[in-house]
């Protein structure tokens, strides 16, 4: 296709995705992040029945710098998922559909995102 | 004409199964009982010292542990019904598609059933 004059659709890599697209495709992805994500949270829970040793075993590592680092993007992951999800809840019923409301709460989720995993991590920085 | 289904639908067997929206509704149904049940656990476990006899008196509580048990049937249902539309989505070969469905919902059941078996575990005094 490279010496055709004709002219092609635009294509991912050349197109600039809209803040709705991209969020889209994030809900997808966080989606699948908190997937795995609980995978791991269950391992702490059985963990944690199987006996006090296990728990702590595991807990080192979510302690860890790459377990801080998968937490955080696990809370992110789960707040931006959790807003973006109302959204579309609310575009279920039939709401939001105005370009500029689409736009704004798009901006919306983000920021209540990036807050409350702020907060979060505030909160249990101090227990 | 007294049937209105063509020869070839009635050979492949393919009729409706009359749930169509099913898995759609099942999602948001899904998803309205998660926004109650995350917001909870998420902050009870943030204001909890992370410790394993705080974690584990926390679960003993008789309604933790129904509300524990409800939330991991929910999210592994959930990511269940959402990871099948990100597979369906992306795997076009109708064997690999099928695979990749059959792994994930296994996976899903399994996590959900260790989930469930833990917190019980726990909440009958392990």
């Amino acid at each position: 296709m490279a010496n055709s004059k004709y002219p092609t659709s635009p294509h991912l890599q050349i197109y600039r995705l809209p803040l709705t697209a991209l969020l889209s495709i994030a809900h997808r992805i966080t989606g699948v992040i908190l997937a795995v994500g609980c995978l791991l949270l269950v391992w702490l829970l059985a963990a944690a029945a199987e006996s006090a040793e296990s728990y702590q075993l595991l807990f080192n590592h979510l302690d860890s710098w790459y377990g801080q680092i998968f937490l955080l993007g696990f809370v992110f992951s789960l707040y931006l998922h959790f807003c973006n999800g109302v959204r579309h809840l609310f575009w279920d019923v039939g709401y939001g559909f105005e370009l500029e409301t689409v736009d704004l709460t798009a901006k919306l989720v983000i920021a209540v995102a990036v807050i409350l995993t702020i907060a979060t991590w505030v909160v249990a920085g101090t227990v | 004409m007294s049937e209105l289904r063509t020869p070839l639908s009635k050979v492949k067997g393919l009729g409706s199964a009359k749930e169509g929206t099913g898995h759609f509704w099942h999602q948001r149904l899904t998803s309205l009982l998660l926004i109650p049940l995350v917001l909870w656990v998420g902050f009870s476990l943030a204001a909890l010292p992370v410790n394993h006899a705080t974690l584990v008196g926390w679960i003993q509580q008789p309604w933790v542990s129904v509300t524990l048990v409800l939330l991991v049937i929910v999210v592994f249902y959930h990511a269940q019904l959402g990871l099948q539309v990100i597979i369906e989505d992306y795997i076009s070969a109708h064997s690999k598609r099928t695979v990749t469905l059959l792994l994930t919902n296994l996976a899903c059941l399994l996590c959900g059933t260790i989930g469930v078996i833990s917190v019980l575990k726990i909440s009958f005094g392990a």
